[in-house]
């Protein structure tokens, strides 16, 4: 039976976040005024941004998404492969070539799953020759953004779910799959394939991890 | 009736002797101590036990730099080595890796010396394109720390990090394919080695399985080449630490030659002496009946201190104190002549005659091995060391009758390191409850664990065993696993990883030993290896 690599994309594969994806495109807003307060407007909401993120990843996509309403589409896809090369593409793990590479060679299908956007996972996954990704979506309405994201949002269980059904529909034996992430919101992500590793893990994955006895592994 | 002297004015109770090394424990015997991970036991054994102790140590080298200079200039098989260096010509110094000696000698580390004494010759005859390379294989690399330790500070700072690293096995790129036995066995060693035009190998040979062709073949090849004889059924068949005698010596030569076919190699070997304790625990190598007053005091405050110190302390406290070793011989030059010298010399440090085989045979598994240097000494390495280093201890037959009894005083914790030993911990707890095995093992399981992905960027990034690891450690105990009847671990704190290792659990030695009765009959031969220091016993 087939089997697959599951990656987790920011700080685990990228040194980036979602918030580094936003702040490009907050800094290049129509006019110099815009992009000045859209940025400080950014950096400024960053505690809040961690602190939501450390209680709860859901609400930490309700607070955030909601910063794109009003971009248009059109402008953030001609944005995406300028967001790549100048910001995601410097900012791959050097660890993460290799882990990817070690991987395919297992015959393993690598496949992404993150909360990131569309618009900024495509090129990247073009990059690191990814199968497959799922990621979150942004509702536009009429060409604009509605801050919203389209169903199902990727974070915690519900990527666990996605990979169960991708699993199944695709023919892979779970057990036989590996996961890759940095971050306890991924617990679930990790808990149902058979070689979950924490990567770069921040405190409380790592100890989790260490109680699980699953490996540690630092592509930083 | 002729009334008994009173027992003090007997004097010294004869002992039957094969070797000064062999004592048999008689009514007036003292308790024996035994290591049991990171604690002393003092048993008393039973009346006409054997115990086998460690040599002396022979006198070190009044002059080691002297000694090394001197092998340089007269090597055997070869030409002095200044009379090999040219200007301008690319040379790679490799070395034995943390895993030599045990524990890490007191600085400076024998390598250091001659490193020193080569990059001066280097130096001299106008040789500035050089490698160290630390020849690790499938071991972890090893730290800054730990590299800066072993070369000193100013070889580190000169060398370290591009011209001063660990060998990679994963690293594709830096390997290259030097052809195949005619049995078809592989042999892939490190490009910049390949592609000097002189390799220097640095050696320390603790024991009669290091050393040899196994430097360079082994120690900057890949698990390809390793797995032509790293299975279960050459290690079945090997007395490892008696190469005449190992298939997995006989395998490492075949492929040996290959390397010698195409690469330059000046092989440095040296011989160290058994001076593991020395100062304050020199008592540990000595005969408990000659103790004095001082050693017995100096034994129960370290063990009353040991018994008041939680465990990851005096695990940190015994990795901290180095060995007091000196160097007994030193050989430089072609790798068979100058490993044939190694091996006289180091079988004259470790090899005690002994006659007769034992139906029980005990030892005391120490808190150190090759594989577990300031880490813990999980219960797959308490498996090698039991099963592969302890048993395999001898020349000639096995200090055990075949189907005799093992018996190992260790805690045998259930503890792993995340860092080093991670393969480890999946092999325990995925593998062992499913097979003990060896060759189910390695065709079912072994090239899953060899290239996982994260098991291959933990060795390769961090401090980490290669994941296949673990397996070449169970195959380790093969040998020992086909030849004994049973093993009994004495101490154990838990049932389960006895258990999981197929052993039986004992509480005491004491219990063990009537355990080991049961199943040899009533009166049998018991023998005590008194390791560590390092003992070989010379089988009539």
């Amino acid at each position: 039976m087939a089997a697959a690599a599951f990656y987790d994309l920011d700080g685990t594969l990228v040194r980036t976040n979602l918030v580094h994806a936003f702040a490009f495109t907050a800094r290049n807003q129509q006019g110099l005024v815009k992009s000045a307060l859209k940025t400080v407007y950014t950096l400024a909401s960053v505690p809040m941004f961690l602190a939501a993120d450390f209680w709860n990843r859901r609400l930490f996509n309700d607070l955030f998404f909601v910063r794109y309403r009003g971009e248009s589409e059109d402008r953030l896809r001609s944005m995406a492969q300028e967001l790549f090369d100048t910001v995601l593409k410097p900012s791959i793990f050097p660890g993460a070539y290799e882990l990817i590479d070690k991987s395919r060679q297992l015959g393993l299908r690598q496949v992404i799953v993150t909360g990131a956007l569309d618009l900024t996972v495509a090129p990247l996954a073009r990059h690191l020759k990814i199968d497959d990704y799922v990621t979150n979506r942004l509702e536009f309405v009429d060409g604009y953004a509605t801050g919203r994201l389209l169903p199902p949002i990727m974070a915690a269980a519900t990527k666990a779910s996605w990979m169960r059904i991708y699993a199944e529909k695709e023919n892979l034996n779970l057990s036989d799959c590996y996961g890759y992430s940095d971050s306890l919101s991924d617990l679930p992500m990790l808990s149902v394939v058979g070689h979950p590793t924490a990567v770069n893990p921040d405190l409380r994955l790592r100890s989790t991890a260490l109680q699980h006895d699953w490996p540690v592994l630092d592509l930083r | 009736m002729r009334e008994r002297a009173p027992k003090i004015l007997r004097g010294p109770v004869p002992r039957n002797k094969e070797d000064d090394q062999v004592v048999y424990i008689d009514s007036d015997s003292a308790p024996r101590i035994l290591f049991s991970g990171e604690d002393l036991l003092l048993e008393d054994l039973p009346i006409g036990t054997r115990v086998i102790y460690p040599k002396p140590p022979i006198e070190g080298l009044a002059n080691p730099g002297a000694a090394i200079r001197y092998a340089l200039n007269h090597p055997l098989g070869a030409d002095p080595l200044y009379a090999q260096l040219q200007p301008g010509m690319r040379v790679t110094i490799a070395v034995d890796d943390i895993s030599l000696p045990l524990p890490p000698m007191a600085l400076p580390d024998i390598r250091q010396t001659i490193i020193e004494i080569l990059l001066e010759q280097l130096d001299a005859n106008g040789v500035d394109d050089v490698h160290i390379i630390i020849a690790n294989c499938l071991h972890r690399k090893m730290t800054e720390a730990e590299m800066r330790r072993m070369v000193g500070k100013k070889i580190h700072d000169a060398f370290y990090p591009d011209r001063y690293y660990c060998h990679d096995v994963e690293d594709a790129d830096g390997l290259v394919r030097l052809g195949a036995t005619e049995h078809n066995e592989v042999v892939n060693i490190n490009r910049r080695a390949v592609e000097s035009d002189l390799v220097i190998y640095v050696n320390i040979n603790f024991v009669p399985m290091d050393g040899g062709h196994k430097s360079v073949t082994i120690g900057l090849c890949d698990y390809e080449t390793t797995r032509a004889h790293h299975e279960p059924v050459t290690m079945r068949a090997s007395a490892y630490m008696d190469p005449k005698h190992s298939m997995l010596n006989t395998k490492i030569e075949r492929q040996g030659a290959i390397v010698e076919k195409h690469m330059n190699v000046f092989h440095i070997e040296t011989v160290l002496n058994n001076r593991m304790f020395a100062g304050p625990t020199a008592f540990l190598s000595k005969n408990e009946d000659e103790f004095t007053e001082i050693d017995r005091l100096k034994f129960e405050g370290m063990r009353w201190t040991l018994s008041k110190m939680p465990a990851a302390a005096k695990r940190k406290l015994f990795h901290s104190v180095p060995a007091q070793y000196q160097m007994i011989a030193v050989h430089a030059g072609k790798t068979e002549p100058v490993h044939e010298k190694t091996l006289a010399r180091c079988f004259e440090q470790y090899a005690v005659n002994v006659r007769g085989q034992a139906d029980i045979l005990i030892c005391g598994v120490p808190f150190i091995s090759p594989y577990n240097i300031n880490s813990i000494l999980n219960p797959i390495l308490v498996q090698t060391m039991g099963l592969g280093y302890f048993h395999n201890m001898f020349r000639g037959k096995p200090v055990l009758k075949k189907g005799g009894v093992l018996i190992l005083t260790h805690p045998c914790y259930d503890e792993f390191d995340h860092v080093q030993h991670p393969s480890y911990i999946e092999f325990f707890n995925r593998i062992l409850p499913e097979t003990r095995d060896a060759m189910v093992m390695h065709h079912k399981y072994e090239e899953e664990f060899a290239k996982n992905p994260s098991y291959i960027e933990m060795y390769r990034r961090g401090t980490a065993y290669h994941g296949v690891h673990p397996f070449n450690m169970w195959y380790w105990g093969e040998h020992g696993r086909q030849h004994i009847g049973k093993v009994i671990a004495a101490g154990a704190q838990n049932a389960h990883v006895p258990a999981m290792l197929g052993w039986d659990r004992a509480e005491s030695l004491t219990e063990a030993i009537a355990m080991a009765k049961s199943f040899t009959g009533p009166s049998p031969e018991i023998t005590m290896m008194h390791h560590p220091p390092i003992v070989m016993a010379d089988m009539e």
